[in-house]
Protein backbone atom coordinates (compact mmCIF):
# COMPACT_ATOMS: atom_id res chain seq x y z
CA UNK A 1 0.00 0.00 0.00
CA UNK A 2 1.55 3.06 -1.11
CA UNK A 3 2.53 5.66 1.89
CA UNK A 4 1.25 8.65 -0.45
CA UNK A 5 -1.71 7.49 -0.73
CA UNK A 6 -2.05 6.97 2.81
CA UNK A 7 -0.59 10.23 3.26
CA UNK A 8 -3.10 12.08 0.80
CA UNK A 9 -5.78 10.86 2.42
CA UNK A 10 -4.44 12.21 6.08
CA UNK A 11 -3.70 15.64 4.55
CA UNK A 12 -7.42 15.34 3.17
CA UNK A 13 -9.37 14.57 6.17
CA UNK A 14 -7.40 16.97 8.11
CA UNK A 15 -8.49 20.00 5.95
CA UNK A 16 -11.92 18.46 5.99
CA UNK A 17 -11.82 18.20 9.70
CA UNK A 18 -10.72 21.59 10.19
CA UNK A 19 -13.28 23.20 7.85
CA UNK A 20 -16.15 21.05 9.26
CA UNK A 21 -15.17 22.24 12.80
CA UNK A 22 -14.95 25.38 11.63
CA UNK A 23 -16.18 27.05 14.99
CA UNK A 24 -13.50 24.68 17.25
CA UNK A 25 -11.22 25.28 14.57
CA UNK A 26 -11.71 29.49 15.24
CA UNK A 27 -11.26 29.23 18.68
CA UNK A 28 -7.93 27.27 18.59
CA UNK A 29 -6.81 29.80 16.09
CA UNK A 30 -8.01 32.41 17.84
CA UNK A 31 -5.86 31.46 21.08
CA UNK A 32 -3.08 30.74 19.07
CA UNK A 33 -3.14 34.36 17.56
CA UNK A 34 -2.90 35.51 21.04
CA UNK A 35 0.01 33.29 22.42
CA UNK A 36 1.89 34.39 19.24
CA UNK A 37 1.20 37.91 19.34
CA UNK A 38 3.25 37.69 22.62
CA UNK A 39 6.10 36.15 21.16
CA UNK A 40 5.97 38.53 18.15
CA UNK A 41 6.21 41.75 21.05
CA UNK A 42 8.63 40.04 22.97
CA UNK A 43 10.83 39.49 19.80
CA UNK A 44 10.57 43.66 19.39
CA UNK A 45 10.72 44.58 22.37
CA UNK A 46 14.04 42.97 23.32
CA UNK A 47 15.21 44.11 19.99
CA UNK A 48 14.27 47.60 21.13
CA UNK A 49 15.62 47.71 24.24
CA UNK A 50 18.88 45.60 23.36
CA UNK A 51 19.40 48.30 20.34
CA UNK A 52 18.92 51.03 23.40
CA UNK A 53 21.67 49.67 25.07
CA UNK A 54 24.27 49.24 22.73
CA UNK A 55 23.40 53.00 21.63
CA UNK A 56 23.98 53.99 25.23
CA UNK A 57 27.54 51.81 25.12
CA UNK A 58 28.64 53.28 21.78
CA UNK A 59 27.45 57.24 23.45
CA UNK A 60 30.03 56.57 26.67
CA UNK A 61 33.18 58.69 25.13
CA UNK A 62 35.60 60.70 26.14
CA UNK A 63 35.81 64.24 24.71
CA UNK A 64 38.78 66.41 25.46
CA UNK A 65 38.20 70.66 25.32
CA UNK A 66 40.61 72.49 24.84
CA UNK A 67 41.25 75.83 25.46
CA UNK A 68 40.44 78.66 23.10
CA UNK A 69 43.47 79.68 22.90
CA UNK A 70 45.63 76.74 22.07
CA UNK A 71 47.41 76.47 19.07
CA UNK A 72 47.14 73.91 16.50
CA UNK A 73 49.98 72.04 17.22
CA UNK A 74 49.14 71.40 20.99
CA UNK A 75 45.99 69.23 20.06
CA UNK A 76 47.93 67.27 17.23
CA UNK A 77 50.32 66.13 19.59
CA UNK A 78 47.79 64.72 22.63
CA UNK A 79 45.99 63.49 19.31
CA UNK A 80 48.90 61.53 18.30
CA UNK A 81 49.89 60.48 21.84
CA UNK A 82 46.44 59.25 22.22
CA UNK A 83 46.05 56.88 19.14
CA UNK A 84 49.21 55.33 20.21
CA UNK A 85 47.62 54.22 23.21
CA UNK A 86 46.89 50.66 22.81
CA UNK A 87 43.64 50.98 24.05
CA UNK A 88 42.19 54.00 21.84
CA UNK A 89 40.12 52.44 19.32
CA UNK A 90 39.85 56.06 17.57
CA UNK A 91 39.98 59.63 18.38
CA UNK A 92 37.79 62.55 16.08
CA UNK A 93 39.43 66.00 15.97
CA UNK A 94 37.21 68.82 15.86
CA UNK A 95 38.74 72.52 14.42
CA UNK A 96 37.75 75.36 16.10
CA UNK A 97 35.83 76.53 13.16
CA UNK A 98 34.01 73.41 12.91
CA UNK A 99 32.98 73.69 16.60
CA UNK A 100 31.73 76.83 15.96
CA UNK A 101 29.58 75.76 12.36
CA UNK A 102 28.35 73.22 14.80
CA UNK A 103 27.39 75.38 17.34
CA UNK A 104 25.51 77.83 15.01
CA UNK A 105 23.65 74.75 13.65
CA UNK A 106 22.32 73.82 16.60
CA UNK A 107 21.15 77.19 17.86
CA UNK A 108 20.07 78.01 14.35
CA UNK A 109 16.40 78.27 15.80
CA UNK A 110 17.72 80.27 18.92
CA UNK A 111 18.50 84.04 17.38
CA UNK A 112 18.97 85.53 20.55
CA UNK A 113 22.22 83.17 21.20
CA UNK A 114 23.37 83.86 17.81
CA UNK A 115 23.65 87.64 18.34
CA UNK A 116 25.27 86.90 21.05
CA UNK A 117 27.62 85.02 19.51
CA UNK A 118 28.13 87.69 16.55
CA UNK A 119 29.10 90.67 19.67
CA UNK A 120 31.22 88.60 20.21
CA UNK A 121 33.05 89.06 17.09
CA UNK A 122 35.95 86.26 17.57
CA UNK A 123 35.24 82.48 18.07
CA UNK A 124 34.86 81.61 22.06
CA UNK A 125 35.01 78.05 21.07
CA UNK A 126 38.50 75.63 21.33
CA UNK A 127 38.85 72.71 19.71
CA UNK A 128 38.30 69.60 21.28
CA UNK A 129 39.07 65.47 20.93
CA UNK A 130 36.56 62.81 20.78
CA UNK A 131 38.28 59.25 21.98
CA UNK A 132 36.55 56.33 21.64
CA UNK A 133 38.32 53.25 23.92
CA UNK A 134 37.95 49.48 22.29
CA UNK A 135 36.10 48.23 25.44
CA UNK A 136 33.93 50.65 27.67
CA UNK A 137 36.56 49.31 30.86
CA UNK A 138 39.06 50.95 29.02
CA UNK A 139 37.90 54.57 29.29
CA UNK A 140 39.30 54.76 33.46
CA UNK A 141 42.60 54.26 31.45
CA UNK A 142 42.53 56.95 29.23
CA UNK A 143 41.07 59.29 31.15
CA UNK A 144 43.64 58.72 33.71
CA UNK A 145 46.09 59.68 30.97
CA UNK A 146 44.56 62.59 29.91
CA UNK A 147 44.24 64.06 33.00
CA UNK A 148 48.01 63.10 33.75
CA UNK A 149 48.56 65.71 30.31
CA UNK A 150 46.40 68.41 31.93
CA UNK A 151 48.32 68.19 35.63
CA UNK A 152 51.42 68.69 33.84
CA UNK A 153 49.95 72.19 32.70
CA UNK A 154 50.92 72.38 29.10
CA UNK A 155 48.67 71.11 27.34
CA UNK A 156 46.33 73.28 26.70
CA UNK A 157 43.49 71.23 28.03
CA UNK A 158 40.13 73.24 29.04
CA UNK A 159 38.51 70.42 30.45
CA UNK A 160 37.44 66.54 30.69
CA UNK A 161 33.99 65.31 30.25
CA UNK A 162 34.37 61.37 31.16
CA UNK A 163 33.53 62.03 34.36
CA UNK A 164 29.68 63.53 34.10
CA UNK A 165 28.70 61.43 31.31
CA UNK A 166 30.09 57.92 33.45
CA UNK A 167 27.42 58.42 35.89
CA UNK A 168 24.72 58.96 34.06
CA UNK A 169 25.47 55.97 30.97
CA UNK A 170 25.59 53.55 33.97
CA UNK A 171 22.78 54.28 35.49
CA UNK A 172 20.91 54.10 32.45
CA UNK A 173 22.38 51.46 31.36
CA UNK A 174 21.28 49.55 34.33
CA UNK A 175 17.93 50.70 34.13
CA UNK A 176 17.37 49.10 30.44
CA UNK A 177 19.17 46.27 31.48
CA UNK A 178 17.15 45.85 34.65
CA UNK A 179 13.91 46.10 33.13
CA UNK A 180 14.50 44.48 29.99
CA UNK A 181 15.19 41.41 32.64
CA UNK A 182 12.03 42.47 34.31
CA UNK A 183 10.30 42.29 30.69
CA UNK A 184 11.38 39.45 30.02
CA UNK A 185 10.22 37.59 33.03
CA UNK A 186 6.50 39.02 32.42
CA UNK A 187 6.88 37.75 28.52
CA UNK A 188 7.93 34.12 29.90
CA UNK A 189 5.27 33.93 32.68
CA UNK A 190 2.96 35.46 30.11
CA UNK A 191 4.43 32.71 27.71
CA UNK A 192 3.79 30.01 30.09
CA UNK A 193 0.09 30.62 30.50
CA UNK A 194 -0.26 31.04 26.56
CA UNK A 195 1.03 27.95 26.13
CA UNK A 196 -1.08 26.14 28.89
CA UNK A 197 -4.16 27.95 27.04
CA UNK A 198 -3.10 26.97 23.73
CA UNK A 199 -2.80 22.91 25.18
CA UNK A 200 -5.74 22.93 26.63
CA UNK A 201 -7.66 24.58 23.72
CA UNK A 202 -6.64 21.99 21.53
CA UNK A 203 -7.12 19.82 24.21
CA UNK A 204 -10.72 20.56 23.97
CA UNK A 205 -10.86 20.25 20.17
CA UNK A 206 -10.09 16.76 20.65
CA UNK A 207 -12.10 15.77 23.61
CA UNK A 208 -15.03 16.86 21.35
CA UNK A 209 -13.69 14.13 18.85
CA UNK A 210 -12.63 11.42 21.47
CA UNK A 211 -15.58 8.83 20.31
CA UNK A 212 -14.53 9.22 16.95
CA UNK A 213 -11.16 8.40 17.53
CA UNK A 214 -13.11 5.50 19.45
CA UNK A 215 -14.64 4.41 16.75
CA UNK A 216 -12.04 4.69 14.35
CA UNK A 217 -9.61 2.49 16.71
CA UNK A 218 -12.22 0.08 16.84
CA UNK A 219 -13.00 0.13 12.69
CA UNK A 220 -9.14 -0.93 12.98
CA UNK A 221 -7.55 2.23 11.78
CA UNK A 222 -3.91 2.48 12.60
CA UNK A 223 -2.23 4.82 15.19
CA UNK A 224 -1.34 7.28 12.73
CA UNK A 225 -4.13 7.03 10.67
CA UNK A 226 -5.70 8.65 13.57
CA UNK A 227 -3.55 10.80 14.90
CA UNK A 228 -2.54 12.26 11.73
CA UNK A 229 -5.68 14.61 10.43
CA UNK A 230 -5.74 16.14 13.96
CA UNK A 231 -1.49 16.62 13.22
CA UNK A 232 -2.85 18.35 10.49
CA UNK A 233 -5.33 20.46 11.75
CA UNK A 234 -2.78 21.43 14.51
CA UNK A 235 -0.59 22.63 11.50
CA UNK A 236 -3.10 24.73 10.18
CA UNK A 237 -4.13 26.38 13.38
CA UNK A 238 -0.16 27.41 13.70
CA UNK A 239 -0.07 28.50 9.74
CA UNK A 240 -3.00 30.57 10.29
CA UNK A 241 -2.42 32.03 12.88
CA UNK A 242 0.88 32.45 12.56
CA UNK A 243 0.27 34.58 9.05
CA UNK A 244 -2.37 36.67 11.25
CA UNK A 245 0.03 37.75 13.59
CA UNK A 246 2.48 38.89 10.95
CA UNK A 247 -0.23 40.50 8.86
CA UNK A 248 -1.19 42.08 11.74
CA UNK A 249 2.08 43.49 13.04
CA UNK A 250 2.69 45.63 9.80
CA UNK A 251 0.21 48.07 10.52
CA UNK A 252 0.35 48.18 14.28
CA UNK A 253 4.17 48.66 14.12
CA UNK A 254 3.55 51.07 11.01
CA UNK A 255 1.08 53.44 12.65
CA UNK A 256 0.63 52.42 16.31
CA UNK A 257 3.79 50.82 18.21
CA UNK A 258 1.93 51.79 21.44
CA UNK A 259 -0.44 48.77 20.78
CA UNK A 260 2.81 46.17 21.42
CA UNK A 261 3.89 47.60 24.67
CA UNK A 262 6.09 50.32 23.34
CA UNK A 263 4.19 53.36 25.14
CA UNK A 264 5.27 57.20 24.80
CA UNK A 265 8.04 57.49 28.08
CA UNK A 266 9.63 53.79 26.61
CA UNK A 267 9.49 55.56 23.05
CA UNK A 268 11.45 58.69 25.08
CA UNK A 269 13.40 56.27 26.36
CA UNK A 270 13.94 53.78 23.33
CA UNK A 271 14.63 57.21 21.77
CA UNK A 272 15.84 55.94 17.92
CA UNK A 273 14.65 52.70 17.76
CA UNK A 274 12.43 52.13 15.13
CA UNK A 275 10.25 48.81 15.34
CA UNK A 276 8.44 49.36 12.26
CA UNK A 277 11.67 49.35 9.91
CA UNK A 278 13.25 46.58 12.74
CA UNK A 279 10.25 43.98 11.75
CA UNK A 280 10.50 44.94 7.57
CA UNK A 281 14.11 44.18 8.18
CA UNK A 282 13.95 40.73 9.97
CA UNK A 283 10.78 39.82 8.15
CA UNK A 284 12.37 36.68 7.50
CA UNK A 285 13.22 35.85 11.06
CA UNK A 286 9.52 37.09 12.19
CA UNK A 287 8.08 35.10 9.68
CA UNK A 288 10.07 31.39 10.51
CA UNK A 289 9.99 31.80 13.99
CA UNK A 290 6.32 33.14 14.51
CA UNK A 291 5.21 30.64 11.83
CA UNK A 292 7.17 27.70 13.13
CA UNK A 293 6.51 28.25 16.90
CA UNK A 294 3.17 28.31 15.57
CA UNK A 295 3.00 25.26 13.63
CA UNK A 296 5.14 23.40 17.02
CA UNK A 297 2.71 24.57 19.65
CA UNK A 298 -0.40 23.17 17.44
CA UNK A 299 1.18 19.84 16.10
CA UNK A 300 2.67 19.07 19.29
CA UNK A 301 -1.26 19.95 21.42
CA UNK A 302 -2.53 17.98 19.20
CA UNK A 303 -0.43 15.15 19.08
CA UNK A 304 -0.57 14.88 23.35
CA UNK A 305 -4.39 15.47 23.17
CA UNK A 306 -5.15 12.65 21.05
CA UNK A 307 -2.44 10.14 22.66
CA UNK A 308 -4.98 9.81 25.29
CA UNK A 309 -7.69 8.52 23.51
CA UNK A 310 -5.68 6.25 21.35
CA UNK A 311 -6.36 3.28 23.67
CA UNK A 312 -5.23 0.01 23.18
CA UNK B 1 -14.45 -19.95 14.32
CA UNK B 2 -14.53 -18.52 17.82
CA UNK B 3 -13.78 -20.18 20.36
CA UNK B 4 -14.42 -18.37 24.32
CA UNK B 5 -12.37 -21.02 26.46
CA UNK B 6 -13.54 -20.65 30.47
CA UNK B 7 -13.61 -17.03 29.73
CA UNK B 8 -13.67 -15.04 33.34
CA UNK B 9 -14.00 -11.24 33.72
CA UNK B 10 -13.98 -9.19 37.07
CA UNK B 11 -13.86 -5.58 36.44
CA UNK B 12 -12.75 -4.31 40.14
CA UNK B 13 -11.20 -6.44 42.63
CA UNK B 14 -13.81 -7.35 45.17
CA UNK B 15 -17.30 -6.84 42.97
CA UNK B 16 -18.54 -9.98 41.21
CA UNK B 17 -17.74 -11.11 37.86
CA UNK B 18 -19.25 -9.73 35.00
CA UNK B 19 -18.37 -13.02 33.38
CA UNK B 20 -17.89 -16.21 34.55
CA UNK B 21 -16.64 -19.67 33.21
CA UNK B 22 -18.06 -19.53 29.87
CA UNK B 23 -17.17 -21.86 27.74
CA UNK B 24 -18.47 -21.33 24.13
CA UNK B 25 -17.38 -22.28 20.23
CA UNK B 26 -19.26 -20.63 17.60
CA UNK B 27 -18.80 -22.38 14.07
CA UNK B 28 -18.52 -20.77 10.80
CA UNK B 29 -21.34 -19.39 9.28
CA UNK B 30 -23.36 -19.95 12.70
CA UNK B 31 -26.20 -17.61 13.49
CA UNK B 32 -26.07 -16.83 17.23
CA UNK B 33 -28.27 -14.80 19.03
CA UNK B 34 -26.69 -14.26 22.80
CA UNK B 35 -29.79 -12.94 25.18
CA UNK B 36 -30.17 -12.23 28.63
CA UNK B 37 -31.07 -9.11 31.28
CA UNK B 38 -29.00 -6.06 31.09
CA UNK B 39 -25.72 -6.59 33.31
CA UNK B 40 -25.84 -10.63 32.31
CA UNK B 41 -22.35 -9.97 30.66
CA UNK B 42 -23.71 -9.92 26.77
CA UNK B 43 -21.60 -6.72 25.80
CA UNK B 44 -18.68 -7.87 28.46
CA UNK B 45 -18.26 -10.86 26.17
CA UNK B 46 -18.08 -9.35 22.95
CA UNK B 47 -15.65 -6.83 24.02
CA UNK B 48 -13.29 -9.66 24.24
CA UNK B 49 -13.94 -10.53 20.80
CA UNK B 50 -12.32 -7.56 19.42
CA UNK B 51 -10.19 -6.91 22.37
CA UNK B 52 -11.80 -3.77 23.85
CA UNK B 53 -11.91 -5.63 26.80
CA UNK B 54 -9.08 -8.29 28.08
CA UNK B 55 -10.44 -11.57 29.90
CA UNK B 56 -8.82 -11.77 33.71
CA UNK B 57 -8.91 -15.64 33.26
CA UNK B 58 -9.13 -18.09 30.19
CA UNK B 59 -8.79 -17.53 26.43
CA UNK B 60 -10.33 -16.15 23.45
CA UNK B 61 -9.50 -17.20 20.33
CA UNK B 62 -10.46 -15.82 16.88
CA UNK B 63 -9.65 -18.57 14.66
CA UNK B 64 -6.32 -19.93 15.40
CA UNK B 65 -5.08 -16.90 17.30
CA UNK B 66 -5.67 -16.05 21.15
CA UNK B 67 -6.52 -12.72 20.71
CA UNK B 68 -4.97 -11.35 24.06
CA UNK B 69 -1.86 -12.24 22.83
CA UNK B 70 -1.76 -10.37 19.48
CA UNK B 71 0.41 -7.43 19.03
CA UNK B 72 -0.80 -4.17 18.11
CA UNK B 73 -0.70 -4.12 14.32
CA UNK B 74 -1.88 -8.12 14.40
CA UNK B 75 -5.27 -6.67 16.47
CA UNK B 76 -5.62 -4.12 14.16
CA UNK B 77 -5.63 -6.42 11.44
CA UNK B 78 -8.66 -8.49 13.57
CA UNK B 79 -10.36 -5.94 13.66
CA UNK B 80 -10.75 -4.96 10.30
CA UNK B 81 -11.57 -8.36 9.59
CA UNK B 82 -14.61 -8.02 11.85
CA UNK B 83 -17.26 -5.89 11.29
CA UNK B 84 -19.01 -4.44 14.48
CA UNK B 85 -22.35 -2.94 15.11
CA UNK B 86 -23.92 -1.05 17.98
CA UNK B 87 -27.28 0.19 19.66
CA UNK B 88 -25.28 3.66 19.47
CA UNK B 89 -24.64 3.47 15.90
CA UNK B 90 -20.97 5.20 16.36
CA UNK B 91 -20.83 6.19 13.27
CA UNK B 92 -18.15 9.42 12.89
CA UNK B 93 -20.31 12.51 13.18
CA UNK B 94 -18.20 14.86 10.71
CA UNK B 95 -17.90 12.51 7.93
CA UNK B 96 -20.48 11.41 5.60
CA UNK B 97 -22.49 8.75 4.44
CA UNK B 98 -19.84 7.18 2.24
CA UNK B 99 -17.00 8.78 4.09
CA UNK B 100 -17.85 6.81 7.09
CA UNK B 101 -17.40 3.47 4.49
CA UNK B 102 -14.99 4.32 2.61
CA UNK B 103 -12.95 5.18 5.84
CA UNK B 104 -13.36 1.29 6.68
CA UNK B 105 -11.91 0.57 3.45
CA UNK B 106 -9.10 2.41 4.15
CA UNK B 107 -7.52 1.93 6.90
CA UNK B 108 -7.58 -2.16 5.09
CA UNK B 109 -5.67 -0.41 2.64
CA UNK B 110 -7.67 -0.34 -0.71
CA UNK B 111 -7.40 1.84 -3.61
CA UNK B 112 -9.43 4.91 -4.43
CA UNK B 113 -10.75 2.86 -7.51
CA UNK B 114 -11.96 0.08 -5.28
CA UNK B 115 -13.44 2.19 -2.42
CA UNK B 116 -15.36 4.26 -5.45
CA UNK B 117 -17.04 0.90 -6.78
CA UNK B 118 -17.27 -0.75 -3.11
CA UNK B 119 -19.40 2.46 -1.78
CA UNK B 120 -22.41 2.66 -3.30
CA UNK B 121 -22.59 -1.40 -3.85
CA UNK B 122 -22.87 -1.88 0.13
CA UNK B 123 -24.74 1.12 0.66
CA UNK B 124 -27.52 -0.46 -1.97
CA UNK B 125 -27.30 -3.46 -0.21
CA UNK B 126 -28.61 -1.83 2.94
CA UNK B 127 -31.24 0.27 0.91
CA UNK B 128 -29.70 3.79 1.42
CA UNK B 129 -28.22 4.60 -2.11
CA UNK B 130 -29.54 7.48 -2.37
CA UNK B 131 -28.40 9.26 1.32
CA UNK B 132 -24.69 8.59 0.41
CA UNK B 133 -24.23 12.55 0.73
CA UNK B 134 -25.51 12.95 3.94
CA UNK B 135 -24.15 13.31 7.12
CA UNK B 136 -25.07 10.79 10.42
CA UNK B 137 -27.22 14.13 12.19
CA UNK B 138 -29.42 14.22 9.17
CA UNK B 139 -30.17 10.53 9.07
CA UNK B 140 -32.94 8.39 11.20
CA UNK B 141 -32.04 6.41 13.52
CA UNK B 142 -32.72 3.38 11.06
CA UNK B 143 -30.84 4.82 8.49
CA UNK B 144 -27.56 5.70 10.94
CA UNK B 145 -28.19 1.65 11.89
CA UNK B 146 -27.96 0.71 8.21
CA UNK B 147 -24.80 3.22 7.51
CA UNK B 148 -23.53 1.39 10.06
CA UNK B 149 -24.34 -2.27 8.89
CA UNK B 150 -22.57 -1.09 5.99
CA UNK B 151 -19.77 0.05 7.20
CA UNK B 152 -19.43 -3.40 9.04
CA UNK B 153 -19.98 -5.29 5.41
CA UNK B 154 -17.71 -3.29 2.95
CA UNK B 155 -14.65 -4.86 4.11
CA UNK B 156 -16.15 -8.52 3.98
CA UNK B 157 -15.63 -9.29 7.33
CA UNK B 158 -15.72 -13.17 8.71
CA UNK B 159 -18.10 -12.39 11.28
CA UNK B 160 -20.41 -9.93 12.11
CA UNK B 161 -20.87 -8.78 15.56
CA UNK B 162 -23.87 -6.49 16.44
CA UNK B 163 -24.42 -5.32 19.93
CA UNK B 164 -28.09 -4.40 20.87
CA UNK B 165 -28.16 -3.35 17.01
CA UNK B 166 -32.65 -2.82 17.65
CA UNK B 167 -32.54 -1.15 21.03
CA UNK B 168 -32.89 2.43 19.68
CA UNK B 169 -34.74 1.39 16.58
CA UNK B 170 -38.93 1.07 16.41
CA UNK B 171 -40.21 -1.86 15.32
CA UNK B 172 -40.39 -1.49 11.80
CA UNK B 173 -36.61 -0.11 11.56
CA UNK B 174 -35.64 -3.07 13.82
CA UNK B 175 -37.53 -5.49 11.56
CA UNK B 176 -35.54 -4.48 8.62
CA UNK B 177 -32.16 -4.43 10.69
CA UNK B 178 -32.74 -7.78 11.69
CA UNK B 179 -33.80 -9.05 8.17
CA UNK B 180 -30.64 -7.48 6.68
CA UNK B 181 -28.70 -9.30 9.23
CA UNK B 182 -30.07 -12.51 7.98
CA UNK B 183 -29.61 -12.02 4.91
CA UNK B 184 -25.47 -11.50 5.67
CA UNK B 185 -25.46 -14.50 7.40
CA UNK B 186 -27.27 -16.45 4.30
CA UNK B 187 -24.38 -14.71 2.03
CA UNK B 188 -22.09 -17.06 4.62
CA UNK B 189 -20.91 -14.46 7.12
CA UNK B 190 -21.07 -15.36 10.65
CA UNK B 191 -23.29 -13.14 13.10
CA UNK B 192 -23.01 -12.36 16.90
CA UNK B 193 -25.93 -10.72 18.20
CA UNK B 194 -26.55 -9.49 21.11
CA UNK B 195 -30.32 -8.51 22.69
CA UNK B 196 -32.45 -8.17 24.80
CA UNK B 197 -35.17 -8.03 22.27
CA UNK B 198 -38.25 -11.03 22.33
CA UNK B 199 -39.53 -10.41 18.80
CA UNK B 200 -36.20 -9.90 17.47
CA UNK B 201 -34.64 -13.32 18.59
CA UNK B 202 -38.35 -15.04 17.65
CA UNK B 203 -37.91 -13.55 14.54
CA UNK B 204 -34.60 -14.73 13.43
CA UNK B 205 -34.96 -18.49 14.80
CA UNK B 206 -31.53 -19.47 15.28
CA UNK B 207 -29.48 -20.50 18.13
CA UNK B 208 -29.82 -18.69 21.06
CA UNK B 209 -27.25 -18.91 24.29
CA UNK B 210 -28.82 -17.37 27.73
CA UNK B 211 -26.95 -15.70 29.79
CA UNK B 212 -27.54 -14.91 33.05
CA UNK B 213 -25.31 -12.86 35.89
CA UNK B 214 -22.32 -13.57 33.75
CA UNK B 215 -22.72 -17.23 33.23
CA UNK B 216 -24.45 -19.13 30.17
CA UNK B 217 -27.46 -21.21 31.53
CA UNK B 218 -29.53 -22.33 28.07
CA UNK B 219 -28.17 -22.84 24.67
CA UNK B 220 -30.73 -24.02 21.99
CA UNK B 221 -29.80 -24.95 18.43
CA UNK B 222 -33.02 -23.48 17.33
CA UNK B 223 -34.49 -21.49 20.37
CA UNK B 224 -36.73 -18.63 21.37
CA UNK B 225 -36.03 -16.19 23.40
CA UNK B 226 -36.74 -17.74 26.71
CA UNK B 227 -36.08 -16.50 30.58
Amino acid sequence: MAVWTNVKRIARYGFIGFIRNGFVSLAAVFILIIALFFLANLMISNAAMTATLEELKEKVGITVYFQPAAPEEQVMTLKQSLEALPEAAAVTYTSRDQALANFRERHKNDPLTLQALDELGSNPLGASLDVRAKEPSQYEVIAQFIQAKQAEGNAGIDKLNYVDNKTAIDRLAAIIDASRKNGITKEIILGVCALIIVFNTIRLTIYTARDEIGVMNLVGAGHWYVRGPFLIAGILYGVIAGLTVLIVMYPILRFNPVLIGLDPTTEILFGAFDSFAYYTQNFALFFFTIIGTGIILGTLSSYLSVRRYLKM
Amino acid sequence: MIYFDNVTKIYFEGTPPAVEAVTLRIEPGEFVSLVGHSGAGKTTLLKMLFAEVSPTEGSVFFGEHEISKLTTKELLKLRRNIGTVFQDFRLLPTKNVYENIAFALEVAGKTDEDIQADVPHVLDLVGLGEKIWSFPHELSGGEQQRVAIARALVNQPEVLIADEPTGNLDPINAHDVVEILKRINDLGTTVFLTTHNKTVVDAVGRRVVTMDQGKVVRDDPHGAYVL
